[in-house]
């Protein structure tokens, strides 16, 4: 199959380009950009008049729910919802059920996610057996069998020797580890950020100081053992800080940011909103500030969707006692535009938190329209708009706390390999 | 976002909480409440205000004295009652919440009167509700989690007014546990609304909500400091289980510092009036010489919680 992706704007933030140029696919790679290739005939052309032509999106932490979670989402729902999104690879977090701790249910999910059309996975294998924080994984084996790093979602290690033991162990092979930073005692009951919200609205608490004693105790074993670290979702002005201040020193800490926190606080909980219910828990209107700006700055190296589908079962319970998270895949790049827009950034610098930056968090050859590169494209109208319903998500998982919302920027079309993924919008 | 305890008009749908609410709405419940205080001296103590209409009593957390006077105002309306106790029988079963409120909707309830563990889950219900068109149905909370116990905070106004007459000039200090005190954050969002110039709050660190000061108080740690020149005091009661999380280390030491005893009482006004929401813990968070002191005023906030509960009934069910 040879496309010709033509009249585009193409950026591509991995090579500074962002202009007029024609994209050439032949056999699932980008083989020109700008002039055809010698005697290329196009089997298709993919008029993209209008629209920006850029890398497919790489999102660090979609939750497929499979295995064990299917009556919340499935491989094939979450799958057309990512295809929907433009995000054309995903790293999925191993809380899945049973946790992804054991090589075959990795090569399961990834057997079972090679599938024309279906995003590129990369499973985040679990750190210790069962997310439990008292035993090492196989870390070589799921490392073999297509683990990209190890993290333990949202289970934090309580015993801080393990900790440094599954920091050892995994620096030993260069293995990058993702941890979340939790303490697992302060704000063990809350459900929100610990500030005027949750005490006006009578919700246990989470302190700032919850994640930014985590990440002192990371921060300090990622120096004493060299691991490569990736602190996810941050949520907090003073962790930022935290994490450009070990820069300085010398630790390679990087980090990312979810959607949610990217534009929401804890203000907008309002009347116990089950959606805003996610962890960690949105925070004051300050922390989102330092956030939008540290994530200009590259400061922030990534944009994540986080993305969690949730049943209504789960959601239609009073807020603390709601299952936290929310879908995310499809709003992604309309979150990212709108920040974008919001912050005055250039559109490249903005592509570039959820195309090449995030790639190179995740240590893959993608986000890039290079010659050569896999032909994993997204093609999106940027004055287009989602409007974000129940009917319109192609998750399985409605919840989010911007349902009702018309966001800016509407994909058209999501090439992975070469295959159109998805094409419509319109 | 609309308050969702209030109509398109700014009538009042729901009391769910007295965060919000306008000054006018809290006014009109307190005078509405006046006359139903003489219902109670009267041979036949009945009104018709809600003949034929039936009031769910939903009780997912235990209480009898809340529970049982929002039955006797209910009853004195005139109104059918079903008390269920609710942790005892469906959800053992597993059946979730919303299921538990369409079921008794269709019963054809046009009350119901809520107390659950959980903050907010009055708002699940009457967000529910609202999604499910039976608007008609309306929701009053008896207290939910930490959040709020609209009913407490009102019948505490009401007290406060019979025995200061107005709101602008006095000092009034809330003492004890407010972290975990839903009956705290309405006193304190009715106070504030009401126009009392000076709320304060009382007690150690850990039983301080964060930001506590944003809701408009001041807060103090040192207790007769706090109850200087003070109006009206206002004890909360302190749960023992606060003895096991690493919040106080007993409750002697905590009536040491934060009990009211006559000697502390000194420091307020000589007519200043001492309220309880009950149950009180006596030689904990206040001792019995001040329960049954002359300053008390416990007792009439029992009487006073009926009459507003039948305002609060009356006024939603539009009678």
């Amino acid at each position: 199959m040879k496309i010709h992706i033509k009249n585009g704007r193409l950026i591509d933030p991995a090579g500074g380009i962002d202009a007029q140029k024609d994209v050439f696919i032949a056999a699932g790679r980008i083989v020109a950009v700008g002039s055809a290739p010698e005697g290329f005939a196009a089997n298709r052309i993919i008029d993209a008049t209008g629209l920006v032509v850029c890398p497919g999106l790489v999102d660090l932490s979609a939750r497929l729910r499979e295995p064990g979670f299917e009556y919340k989402a499935t491989l094939e729902s979450e799958m057309a919802a990512a295809a929907g999104g433009g995000v054309t690879s995903l790293a999925c977090p191993p809380d899945t059920d049973p946790p992804l701790d054991e090589p075959g249910l990795v090569e399961m999910l990834k057997h079972r996610a090679r599938h024309p059309g279906f995003a590129h996975v990369y499973p985040v294998g679990a750190l210790t057996i069962g997310l439990a924080g008292a035993r090492l994984t196989e870390m070589a084996e799921l490392h073999e069998a297509g683990c990209i790093a190890f993290g333990q979602a949202h289970a934090p290690i309580v015993d801080t020797q393990v900790l440094q033991r599954a920091l050892q162990y995994a620096a030993t092979f260069n293995f990058p580890v993702w941890l979340q930073a939790q303490d697992p005692f302060l704000g063990k009951d809350g459900v929100a950020h610990d500030g005027e919200v949750a005490t006006r609205l009578g919700l246990p608490g989470i302190p700032a100081s919850a994640e930014t004693i985590a990440i002192a105790t990371i921060l300090q074993l990622a120096r004493d053992t060299g691991v490569r670290i990736h602190l996810t979702r941050i949520s907090s002005a003073a962790s930022l800080e935290m994490i450009i201040a070990a820069r300085l020193s010398g630790i390679a800490a990087t980090c990312d940011v979810s959607i949610n926190h990217l534009h929401l606080s804890d203000a907008d909980i309002a009347y116990f909103n089950p959606h805003a219910h996610l962890v960690p828990p949105l925070r004051a209107g300050s922390d989102r500030e330092a956030l939008r700006r540290g994530l200009a700055e590259g400061a922030i190296n990534a944009l994540c969707s986080d993305h969690t589908p949730v049943d209504d079962d789960a959601k239609q319970v009073p807020f603390g006692e709601a299952e936290p998270g929310a879908t995310g895949l499809e709003l992604l790049l309309p979150l990212t535009l709108k920040w974008a827009g919001e912050m005055q950034l250039p559109l490249g610098t903005a592509l570039a938190r959820i195309t090449c930056d995030a790639a190179r968090v995740l240590g893959i050859p993608a986000g890039t329209l290079a010659v050569g590169a896999a032909a994993d494209v997204c093609l999106f109208d940027p004055h287009g708009s989602f409007e974000v319903t129940r009917e319109s998500l192609k998750s399985q998982g409605k919840n989010t706390p911007y349902l009702g919302l018309t966001l800016p920027g509407r994909v058209r079309c999501t090439l992975i390999d070469g295959h159109v993924a998805f094409e419509g919008g319109r | 976002m609309r308050n969702p305890q209030l109509t398109k008009n700014g009538e009042l749908q729901h009391l769910l909480t007295i965060d919000g609410l306008p000054r006018e709405i809290l006014t009109a419940i307190l005078d509405t409440a006046a006359p139903f205080t003489e219902v109670a001296e009267r041979e036949v103590k009945k009104l018709p205000l809600l003949r034929g209409k039936s009031v769910f009593n939903l009780f997912f957390e235990n209480s009898t004295r809340t529970r049982t006077t929002f039955e006797i105002a209910a009853k004195r309306l005139s109104a059918d009652v079903i008390n269920l106790n609710i942790n005892t029988s469906s959800t053992s079963k597993g059946e979730t919440l919303l299921d538990t409120v369409d079921n008794l909707s269709a019963m054809q309830a046009d009350m119901f009167v809520v107390r659950h563990a959980a903050s907010g889950a009055p708002f699940l219900i009457a967000q529910h509700l609202a999604a499910m068109g039976l608007e008609h149905i309306h929701v009053i909370n008896a207290g939910d989690g930490r959040h709020a116990h609209p009913t407490q905070g009102l019948l505490d106004m009401y007290t406060i007014r019979h025995y200061k007459r107005n709101f602008n000039d006095l000092v009034v200090a809330i003492v004890g546990d407010v972290l975990h005190s839903r009956v705290a954050r309405s006193q304190i969002h009715a106070l504030t609304t009401l126009g009392v110039p000076e709320v304060r709050v009382i007690g150690p660190k850990t039983l301080l909500p964060s930001e506590v000061e944003k809701l408009g108080v001041r807060v103090f740690h040192d207790m007769r400091e706090g109850l200087k020149d003070v109006d009206v005091v206002m004890m909360l009661r302190l749960q023992n289980e606060r003895m096991k999380g690493a919040l106080l280390p007993s409750p002697q030491e905590f009536f040491k510092s934060y009990g009211l005893t006559a000697d502390k009482l000194q420091c307020a006004k000589p007519d200043a009036i001492v309220m309880h929401p009950g149950p009180m813990n006596r030689g904990v968070e206040i001792d019995s010489a001040v329960a049954d002191g002359p300053h008390a005023v416990i007792l009439p906030q029992v009487t006073f919680g009926i009459a507003v509960r039948m305002a609060v009934m009356s006024m939603l069910a539009g009678a």
